[in-house]
């Protein structure tokens, strides 16, 4: 089972690329576990969590090709 | 409109799309919006919507023209420097149609004008670049009903959406606190000034917003409604996702005028780390706040009790035990003298790092009372 995860902001900064594929991952709060295991300044940042385009607020299973964006807040104009 | 005549011409490349038409025009020419933020999203805004008959048209700026704002905000010039930017972005935007009504307003939208200012209008644009404006604005217009096109950028990426717009009747509009309830705090996010942006990015977001706007009024095409979109400049990447109305959200919005007004959307906004301690003004501002929590942290029994307004007990000595369960995303603290209750603030922000605000009263209720005449024995 893969998945897709996609970064925004400056998400992407933290991690170093928009895009990051997991093999074998069950659900979000694993991914997101996994994500802040390896960039530790994830855990500090503010972000919303989609899964497949469907903003989310609690641990959700994921299917085969599930796509998880995580989007922080912007503010400048 | 009568053919022929100048304001025909004018519009003449827009009114001959078949699904705009002479109707659309006239919508146009009969809606009021007001763009909040003359800058790197408003000016783009502005420009397409006074070229396109938005009959009535409303700035709002408080902010005057520096060299650092050129490289984006397009209806400056380099003379303009120094001039405020409503009044500036008004004469502009006069000259390239003097057929339309604009009203320049040279203030900070607050608590306490906000409300009137949005109320004369039908659709409100937000092209600020503050945390503590964009909530202020986003609960403004759900408290009265009015659409919100929201726009915002950092770098090389922006968002775009509308808010508090119902597609049906009886349908829960969704807003900015559906997406993003609570602001974010120190370190969290980074502002425009330390993170940049490529100038063309505001011009590309904030013409989207023009364009927004204009689908809402005319009714043509499928507007943003009920979903974010992103747009990255130097991928193209555009990535779009569904918010829905979340029942918790309703908690976080003022639920009266007055309660709005009591709002301080600088404080609670603020994205510099706050020093805990609060004056007794601010603390009754607080005290009055949709969504925030005050804490005696005093043990049973000491005495004076405050009155006024309602506070949970939650004594210093069983406080790390209990300190979970509080809820609401702003969380005040007061003791007797103001030296417990920094303590508890200091033990909760260990704890829940930036989740929550965390202030204490200083000097505690032995200060507050001898500003108060109020206060039961």
């Amino acid at each position: 089972m893969k998945v897709t995860i996609l970064l925004f902001g400056q998400l992407t900064d933290i991690a170093g690329t928009d895009t990051i594929t997991m093999e074998d991952i069950g659900d979000t709060d694993s991914v997101l576990a996994s994500l802040q295991k390896r960039y530790p300044a994830l855990a500090a940042s503010k972000y919303v969590t989609a899964v497949d385009k469907n903003i989310i607020s609690r641990n959700t299973l994921l299917q085969d090709n599930s796509t998880i964006a995580l989007l922080p807040p912007f503010s400048g104009g | 409109m009568k053919t022929g005549n100048s304001s025909y011409e004018r519009y003449q490349r827009q009114v001959i799309l078949k699904e705009f038409g002479e109707a659309g025009q006239q919508k146009l020419l009969q809606s009021k919006v007001l763009v909040i933020g003359a800058g790197g999203l408003g000016c783009p805004a502005l420009q397409y919507l006074a070229g396109a008959g938005i009959g009535n048209i409303g700035i709002a700026d408080d902010d005057i023209v520096s060299i650092t704002d050129l490289h984006r905000q397009i209806l400056y010039s380099t003379f303009d420097i120094g001039f405020s930017k409503a009044e500036k972005a008004k004469h502009v935007l006069t000259r390239a149609n003097p057929e339309i009504n604009i009203i320049a307003y040279r203030e900070r939208v607050t608590p306490q004008n906000a409300l009137n200012i949005i109320g004369a209008y039908d659709i409100v644009i937000d092209g600020t670049d503050n945390f503590s404006s964009r909530y202020l604005i986003n609960d403004a217009c759900a408290l009265l009903g009015k659409p919100l096109v929201y726009g915002a950028v950092s770098q090389f990426e922006g968002q775009v959406a509308i808010f508090n717009y119902k597609k049906d009747q009886g349908d829960i509009p969704v807003n900015y606190r559906d997406l993003f309830p609570v602001p974010p705090v120190e370190g969290e996010v980074r502002n425009c000034a330390e993170a940049g942006v490529l100038g063309v990015l505001p011009g590309i977001i904030g013409t989207m917003q023009a364009n927004e706007t204009i689908k809402l009024i005319t009714g043509i095409g499928t507007a943003l409604v009920n979903s974010l979109l992103t747009y990255n400049a130097l991928s193209n990447r555009v990535y779009e996702i569904l918010i829905s109305a979340k029942e918790e959200t309703r908690l976080l919005i003022p639920a009266s005028i007055e309660a709005f007004k009591q709002m301080d959307y600088e404080l609670l906004c603020s994205s510099v780390k706050q020093p805990f301690e609060i004056d007794g003004e601010t603390f009754d501002k607080l005290c009055n706040t949709t969504g925030v929590t005050i804490i005696d942290v005093r043990e049973p029994g000491e005495l004076p009790k405050p009155g006024g307004f309602n506070y949970q007990q939650l004594p210093l000595s069983g406080f790390n035990e209990k300190a979970n369960a509080i809820t609401g995303h702003t969380v005040v603290l007061f003791c007797q003298s103001g030296q417990r209750s920094l303590q508890a603030a200091q033990w909760l922000y260990d704890s829940l790092g930036g989740s929550k605000k965390i202030f204490s009263l200083q000097g505690g209720m032995l200060t507050w009372i001898k500003n108060k005449s109020t206060v039961k024995p």
